[in-house]
This record gives structure tokens, sequence and C-alpha cells, in this order.
């Protein structure tokens, strides 16, 4: 990195200040805190991009799995709804396993034919029937226990930190069977099936109620800093409020803010680290060979669709990270507010504006980005009222001008998005 | 001596980097058939396609018909009169043979039926096959269908990239007959030859190039009856 | 056991919308198969153009109501069509002119395309909801109804009702008469059979003559006319809410990757057997069935494959199976 790196995050963190001395520092650290996340995301993603080429459509759901991760492992279970119909709801999950093992060993034994297709499908087709008949009873009666704050299994009640890794594997978990079944074909088969599965993600979030409360949202998970009512009554944080002149409240939630701001940076640090040996490493080089050159790479001997594999999930688990982060971030799942737009597209605009195939970045992309993404709304809405202050009072057009000001910056991130890969490819930050 | 109808006059060039052709001329006259042949790599392809203008020149000019065609594209010289047919992807493989055809005349405006019909006379099999699509026929038949393809402009002269490239020997005379037909109706051949024998056979000039720079230059029968050209390109 | 009543049934609740949601799916699958045939990528910008598309035919039908014109009992929205088209139109040339010519002029790897259309679907996505928010918005009108279900049962006197709305037969018909035009466009006109020479064999049309850049306007403009149809019956059928048409795309992809992408027949088979099976799995047969069964005996519980929420699911299960096992389609497509 040349002077230009530094100094772009030296703008950025300038940015930051300004947004703290002129509007509010809880703001400033809020954006801080969600920029943090997003370089965590982008970085995720260069990986797949940056260094190998491929096109992830689906980062929503891996950010989405990593965060029922942390639902499954830090809220305490709900034993009611275990006796209910855990184990129904567990066997159901096996059966439903093996029978597509079954349907899989089937394949593979019988010979070429009708025979086969026909013994797989009576295979799935039992195997169906079985796993729905245990399934669905046992999910119903969990869904039946207090519904109106339980209704689900819950967790294992474990340290909320513990499920960022476990996130990250989730999310490896299912970038593992994307990866399998559309790598090594056309590139834009990947993209495609991605854009499937993050949909179906969110589908199951949503819809599998016994599992993640769907739509009914899990709110008040254990979070891994203190929350700033409780740190209002410590005695440190009044006194550091007298000394700042700010009230008690503000006070508490910017340390706790920076708590997490602490707590991220030190993962992102290490992600950094870690890419960045990466980077440097003949494996580093290998996958840079591959993706510039993929019929001689692969003439060499590289196994081009396994070396892809790896590096897909490897980025997707970076992003089901930065799921989980997210959700102990906010203490709460809400699978309804999972939306394409925020969680791949910005991510991807985030790539392209850092600077594809740099881990800084992406970095900064993550933070440029994010920083716009939250100031431009309220400048829009600033030069909507310009626009239409001449305009009468309560007229349907000025109206509907405002309402619609939330959604310039659709519009904006997508223009830049265009004129950053036609004028400027390479990023902010250069690829090396 | 008079400019012949086709020449590509001291040609020096490549593709980008070093120069494949030093200073090789290549010269078609009217209604005869010229060849060229030559050691693997030594710029016979380059060659041609220097002369359709599919390569830019560093040095020497094409003529055709004593007009200067050195700055124009290949479509532009299509319009010209010259025919191509490529050595690999040379037909529509999922249109049917007659849609092949219609392409190949996609620049005229006038009635193509009467072309399509000699094209019919001179490959009879294409007729019964005219509306199967061209990628299900034979190697030899998508040959056939190829050089059809670049007869639909009328052109006044014919470039052939190596037009008996995987086909069997028996097929390959047959299309060397054909090719001989061709030329009577007046059309120039131009064309690039693995099989250097059997081509030189039928040449009324005989190129052989190596490296980029033209080695022998005479009639086919004399290159066949030349000793040094018998040991070093025909194996004796 | 009463054959007549489970297929009255069957037609009414599954048959019927299945073939209406097939149809759009075709005409939407049959624009990102040309787009790819020809441009050579994935159009993600596909179902958001749909969107604004609509956008711009609900605009032109609102005007028109204002005006007082219709045509009853067909929707007004069919008379706004060809606003739309043209709105379209010079949309995606205009799109094509600012953003993708110059990747096509530096021969761009097939990925910088799909970013491109991905930036081009974010913008379109954004002055979509400029205009029309994130609500739905109806703009049927005319006739709701063919024949209703109290038309057809004191018709039939069967037991089962079956209804036929205008929206849903406007939609086969439709969909119908534009494949029938799209297939004499590409097999009998010059225009057409270049666009399929071009789309074979990119090199030997240009050797003759035929100029990559018509072509590509050509298939933007039968883009255009295919979309807006699609977005708009789709819109009648259904209503009007622009999220919707961003989730068309991963079932009009599975349709035109099942059907072997590049192969307009390809993309409409596959367009109807990705509707029927999303329909038919997540379709409760809980009635069909107790027509069929014995009397008195009546299944238990709906008889549903999957809930309607996973239908995406069964769109996904299908794209897998092709990659799995026949990556290149039904028909054979293009490209791996």
């Amino acid at each position: 990195m040349s002077a230009r790196g530094p100094l772009l995050f030296a703008l950025m963190g300038l940015a930051l200040a300004c947004v703290g001395l002129f509007q509010s520092w809880q703001l400033a650290i809020t954006i801080l805190n969600m920029s943090l996340i997003s370089a965590i995301m982008a970085l995720g993603v260069n990986m797949q991009w940056g260094y190998a080429g491929l096109f992830n459509v689906g980062v929503m759901g891996f950010t989405a799995v990593g965060g029922l991760a942390v639902v499954l492992v830090a809220q305490p279970p709900v034993p009611e709804a275990w006796a209910a119909g855990g184990a129904g709801a567990l066997l159901g999950l096996l059966l439903g396993v093996a029978t597509i093992l079954a349907a899989i060993v089937v394949y593979q034994r019988l010979p070429k034919g009708r025979m086969r297709g026909l013994a797989v499908f009576a295979v799935l087709a039992v195997g169906y029937f079985i796993t729905s008949a245990v399934f669905g009873p046992a999910t119903q009666a969990i869904e039946a226990v207090n519904p109106a704050s339980e209704g689900y299994l819950g967790g294992l009640g474990l340290p909320v930190v513990l499920a960022w890794p476990v996130g990250a594997l989730f999310a490896a978990g299912v970038a593992w069977m994307v990866g399998k079944v559309s790598l090594g074909l056309r590139s834009d088969y990947l993209a495609i099936a991605t854009l499937g599965i993050s949909e179906i993600v969110i589908a199951v979030l949503k819809f599998e109620g016994w599992m993640s409360r769907g739509v009914n949202n899990v709110t008040g998970i254990d979070r891994p800093v203190a929350r700033p009512v409780d740190l209002q009554t410590a005695p440190w944080v009044q006194s550091l409020a007298d000394s700042l002149g700010w009230d008690v409240q503000q006070t508490a939630s910017v340390v706790s803010g920076l708590g997490y701001a602490g707590l991220f940076a030190l993962v992102l640090g290490a992600l950094i680290w870690l890419s960045e040996r990466a980077w440097n490493s003949p494996w580093g080089r290998m996958m840079r060979a591959i993706r510039d050159n993929e019929v001689s790479a692969r003439a060499m001997g590289k196994d081009v669709k396994q070396r892809h594999l790896a590096i897909f999930v490897l980025g997707s688990a970076v992003c089901g990270l930065a799921g989980a982060m997210m959700v102990s971030m906010d203490g709460q799942l809400t699978p309804g507010s999972y939306e394409p737009l925020r969680f791949t597209f910005l991510i991807w605009v985030m790539v392209i504006v850092g600077g594809s195939g740099n881990n800084w970045g992406a970095v900064l992309g993550g933070f440029v980005i994010w920083f716009l993404w939250v100031q431009v709304e309220p400048a829009g809405r600033w030069f909507m009222e310009l626009v239409t202050s001449g305009m009468a009072d309560g007229s349907d057009l000025k109206d509907h001008l405002l309402a619609s000001a939330s959604y310039m910056r659709l519009l904006t991130m997508g223009v830049a998005l265009l004129l950053m890969l036609r004028f400027a490819p390479r990023g902010l930050i250069p690829e090396r | 001596m008079a400019e012949p109808f086709l020449i590509g006059d001291a040609m020096t060039g490549g593709y980008g980097g070093a120069d494949i052709l030093h200073s090789c001329t290549i010269a078609v006259e009217k209604g005869e058939i010229a060849v060229i042949v030559g050691p693997n790599g030594a710029g016979k392809s380059t060659a041609m396609k220097a002369v359709f203008g599919m390569l830019k020149l560093r040095e020497g000019a094409v003529r055709l018909e004593g007009e200067d065609i050195t700055a124009l594209s290949p479509q532009a010289r299509v319009a010209k009169g010259m025919g191509f047919v490529p050595q690999t992807s040379n037909i529509f493989p999922s249109m049917s043979v007659e849609e092949n055809l219609e392409m190949g005349a996609f620049i005229r405006r006038d009635d193509i039926r009467a072309t399509m019909e000699q094209v019919y006379d001179l490959f009879p099999i294409l007729r019964d096959k005219r509306a199967q699509a061209a990628g299900e026929l034979s190697g030899g038949q998508r040959q056939q269908v190829a050089v059809g393809r670049a007869l639909m402009t009328k052109p006044k002269v014919l470039m052939l990239d190596e037009p008996t490239a995987g086909v069997s020997p028996i097929v390959m005379d047959e299309l060397f007959d054909r090719i001989i037909e061709i030329s009577r109706t007046g059309i120039s051949i131009l064309m690039v030859e693995q099989n250097a024998r059997q081509a030189l056979e039928i040449a009324d000039k005989g190129y052989v190039l190596v490296q980029g720079a033209n080695r022998y230059t005479d009639t086919g029968q004399a290159l066949l009856a030349d000793p040094d050209v018998r040991k070093s390109f025909l194996g004796g | 056991m009463d054959f007549l009543n489970a297929l009255v049934s069957l037609s009414n609740f599954m048959l019927i919308p299945a073939l209406a949601y097939g149809s759009q799916l075709a005409l939407g699958a049959l624009g990102i198969t040309l787009v790819y045939s020809i441009l050579r990528f994935a159009h993600f910008a596909h179902g958001d153009t749909m969107a604004l598309g609509t956008a711009a035919v609900i605009g032109g039908t609102f005007a028109l109501q204002s005006a007082g014109v219709n045509i009853a009992p067909l929707p007004t929205a069919l008379l706004a069509v060809p606003f739309g088209v043209v709105a379209m139109v010079l949309y995606l040339l205009a799109a094509d002119r600012l953003v993708y010519r110059y990747y096509r002029r530096v021969r761009a790897k097939p990925m910088i395309f799909v970013m491109a259309s991905l930036g081009v679907m974010f913008v379109t996505n954004g002055i979509t909801r400029l205009f029309m928010g994130v609500g739905e918005t109806r703009f049927e009108d005319g006739e709701r109804f063919v024949f209703s279900v109290r038309e057809f049962r004191d018709f039939t006197g069967l037991a089962e009702g079956l209804a036929l709305r205008n929206a849903q037969f406007i939609t086969i018909v439709t969909a119908l008469i534009v494949m029938v035009a799209l297939f004499w466009f590409l097999n009998r006109t010059r225009a057409g059979k270049s666009m399929r020479a071009y789309s074979d064999n990119e090199d030997l049309a240009l050797l003759s003559g035929i100029n990559p850049e018509r072509v590509v306007t050509i298939t933007w403009v039968i883009t255009a006319i295919l979309l807006v149809l699609a977005g708009t019956l789709y819109g009648l059928d259904k209503g009007f809410r622009a999220f919707n048409y961003f989730q068309l795309l991963l079932p009009m992809f599975a349709a035109a990757i099942l059907g072997g992408l590049g192969n307009p027949l390809g993309a409409i088979v596959g367009a109807y057997v990705v509707a029927f099976a999303e329909m038919g799995v997540t379709f409760a047969w809980r009635r069909v069935v107790s027509y069929m069964l014995p009397d008195g005996i009546e299944p238990s519980g709906m008889v549903q494959l999957l809930p309607v929420d996973y239908k995406f699911a069964v769109t996904f299960a299908i794209l897998v199976i092709v990659l799995l096992f026949r990556p290149t389609g039904i028909f054979k497509g293009k490209v791996l």
C-alpha cells in the first residue's frame, strides 16, 4: 500500500469524526460498528471475487445463516419445547438427511437406466413421507409452547462469542453444498445458484418457527459487551460523563458501542492479517494464477474446481462470521429484515469501489459505502425538500417526491457501482 | 509483368508481438489455383489471413485488381469480392444448410436463388440435406457447406484455409475436384494446404513458405518435380 | 370416486394458475435466453427491468383511465403496453450504450458483464421504487372473469366450480401469440436469422457481413417487448410489487437453464416445468385426493408436499438437479 491508502483511511476517520462533532457521537459509533462488520463481509466477498473471480450473489443468505448460529448457540434452551417435540424435530432432521443419503447410495449402486430413476424416486418419496410424519407434528408441538415469547427450541445457552465461529461454520457448510453443485460449470451458474440459496435460507429462517421463531424475531440475545442500560449505573461511567460534560445515557451508549468496536476491530485485524499472509503465500499466488488464466492453470495440473470450492467456502465463512457478529451487536435476529439489496449488493459495491483484489481496499470500501449509505438518505431528503420547496404544501407530487427520497440511495449506489466498474475498475486502493 | 489479379506484396507483420511474416509475397491470377504449403509454423495461415485483412501489416500491401485494399477490414474485402473459408468453426451449426447459404449471402440484396442452385449443383448432397442442421452433418459435408457459404457472395477470389483438415482421403480427393470445378468458372482460388503433394498437383502456382518468408515459388508441377522441394517438404 | 369433480377442482386451483404463471415465466425466460445467446451473459437486471416496464404500463393505464379511455371487457393496461414497450426499448438501449457496449468493445469477461448488469439492476430498482414505492399496486380493470365459479356450476351442474379469470386467459393467449410470433421472426425473417447466426458463430457472422451492433439492438428491442408483456401479465394476474419481480429472477433463470441456455424452445418448456413443479409441490391436494378416493375415505391433513413459502426451494431443487445431471439443459444449450 502506497501513501494513498493511509491517506484515504485518514480521510474516512476524519469524516466519522465530523459526524461525531456535528451530528452525534452515538451515530458516529453506530456507523463505525456497522462499517467494521461491512468491512468483514467485504473481505469475505473479496476473497471470492478478488482472489478467484467467483461471483457470489448470495451474501445475504450466508450472513443470515451466521445470524441463526447466534440464536442456536447463545439463547437459553426452552425445556418445555424440548419436551414437547425436541426429539421429534431432531429425529425428523436426521431422517431427512438419511433419505437424501439413501437416495445417493441407490443412485451410485444401481446401473444406469430407468430402474435407477424409479428406485431413487421411490426412496425419496418414502423418505419424504416418513420424515414429514415425524417432523410435522413435532414442530407444531414446539411452536405451540408459549408462542408469545418462545415457541421454539432455543439454543444451547453458551457464551455468545462462541457463536461467531459457529456462524462461520454454518455458512461454510451451506457454501460447500452450493459450490459442490455449481462450480466447475459456466461461471454465471454459481451466481444464479447463490441467488437461489440465499432466498431459501431466508425462507427457512422466516418460516421454520420452531428453530428461529421466524418473523416473530428472537430478541434479547445475550451480548458480548455490557448494555448501555447496565453501564449507566456504573460509577466510572458517571464520572466519565461528568468530565466530558455529556449526559450519562449518551456516555453509556458510546462506551458500549466502543466496546463492540474494539471486539470487531480485533476480529477484522486478525482476518486482514490472515488474508494478507494468504495473499502473499504460494497459495495466494496460485489462486491468482488460476483467476488470471484458468486454462493454463488447469494445464499445469491444478485442480481448479477444488481450489475454487475452497476459496468459496472460506469467503462465505467470513460472511457468516460477520452475520453472527451483526446479530450479537443488535441483540436480535429479525429474519424479516434480511434483504438482498442491503446484504448482497451493498457489499458488492463496497468491494468494487474499494478495490477488488486488495484486502485493505475492501475494508476501505466497507467504510466508505456504509458511511454513504447512512448519510445519503438525509442528503437525499434535503435535496428533495429543496426541489419541492416551491410546490404547494400537501400536493400529491410533493408528498410522493418526499416519500421517495429514501430510494434515491439505491440509485446512487447503482450509479456508483457502474461508474467505478467503468472508469476505475481497480478501485480506490488497487490490487498490487 | 502484368499485375496479378490478387497480390499480397512483400507483406511483413504479426499479431502485435514479433513479426511472423517477413516480406512474404502471395499472388493468384484470374481463374487459377494458388496453393500455400510449407512445414508447421511456417506462417501459411498467417499469410492468408494477412491477405484477407485479419492481420495488421507493418510493411507491404494487398492489391485486388490493381486496387490497394491494405486498409480495408475483412468485411469490406468480402464486399469487394473476396470469399474466405476459415479452417475451423466455418459454419453455423444450429442453422439448416439452406440458412447457412442464406447467411453467406447476407450482404447481397438481390435474388440469391440462382447462386444457391449453383452451389447445390456443385455439391448435390447439400440439396438433399438442405433442411438439416449443418452441425449434424459429417466432416466432409460440413466443409462443403462452408465452401458453399463463401460462394454465396459470388466472390471473384475464394480463399480456403486448410479445407481438407480432418477429412478422409476419399473426401479430400472429391473436395479437390470441386475446387478445380470452382476455379474453372473463373473464380481464383487461394488455399493453404497441409497435404502438400495432392494440393500442388492441382495448383497452377505453388508457394513454399518457411518461417514466414517465400522459399520456393513456381508452378505446381515444377515444384513437384524440384528435387530440393521433394526432399525437404514432400518426404522424398 | 368422482373423477370429473377431481379434474375440475385440480384445474381451478392448480392447472390454470400454473399455466398462467408458466406463460409469464416463459416470456421472461425467453428474454433471458435471448440476451444470453447474443450478448453472452446472464442478465441479472431482467426482473427489475420487468418491474420498471410494468410501472410504465401502470402509469399509462392510469393516464388512460383518467382520460376515460377503456377497452372493456379487456383491461386498459393492454392499451398501455405499447407505451411501456417504447419506454423499455429506450431504457435498455440507453443501458446498452452507456454500460454494456464498452465492455463488448474491450471484450470483457462474462463476469464483468454480469457485474455491470447488477449495477443496472440496482439503478433500475431505484427508479422503479421512486415511481411506485414498495407497496402493492393493482391495476386490473375491465371484466374480472371469463366465466366465474358460479356460472360454471350453473352451466355444468357439478359440485366443484371452475373459474377462468380474465387475466389468466389473456396471459395464456398472449403468451401463445408472442411465442408463435417470436419463432416466426427467428426462423423466417432476415433479421431473426442474422440473430441466430450471430449466436451460433460470432466470427463467421462478422465475415458474412452481419453487423453485430444491429443484432444487439434488435435483441434489446425484442427483449423489451418480451419483458414488458411478461411483467404486465404477471402484474394483472397477481398485482404489482417491485420485490416480487426481483424474486422472479430465480425461476426465470432456472427455466432458461433447464431448457438449455440460449435455446428459445427450451426456455418455454423449462418455464412450464418450473411453474407446474412449483405449483404441484406446494399445492394442497386434499380436495382432489378426496374426490379420487373411494367414498367415505378422507385424507387427513392438507396433502401438501411443501408449504407455499418454499416454492423457491422447488425451483432451486430443479436448478440443482439440472446442474448436477445435465448442465446443458433438456434441449442442448449453447455452452456448459
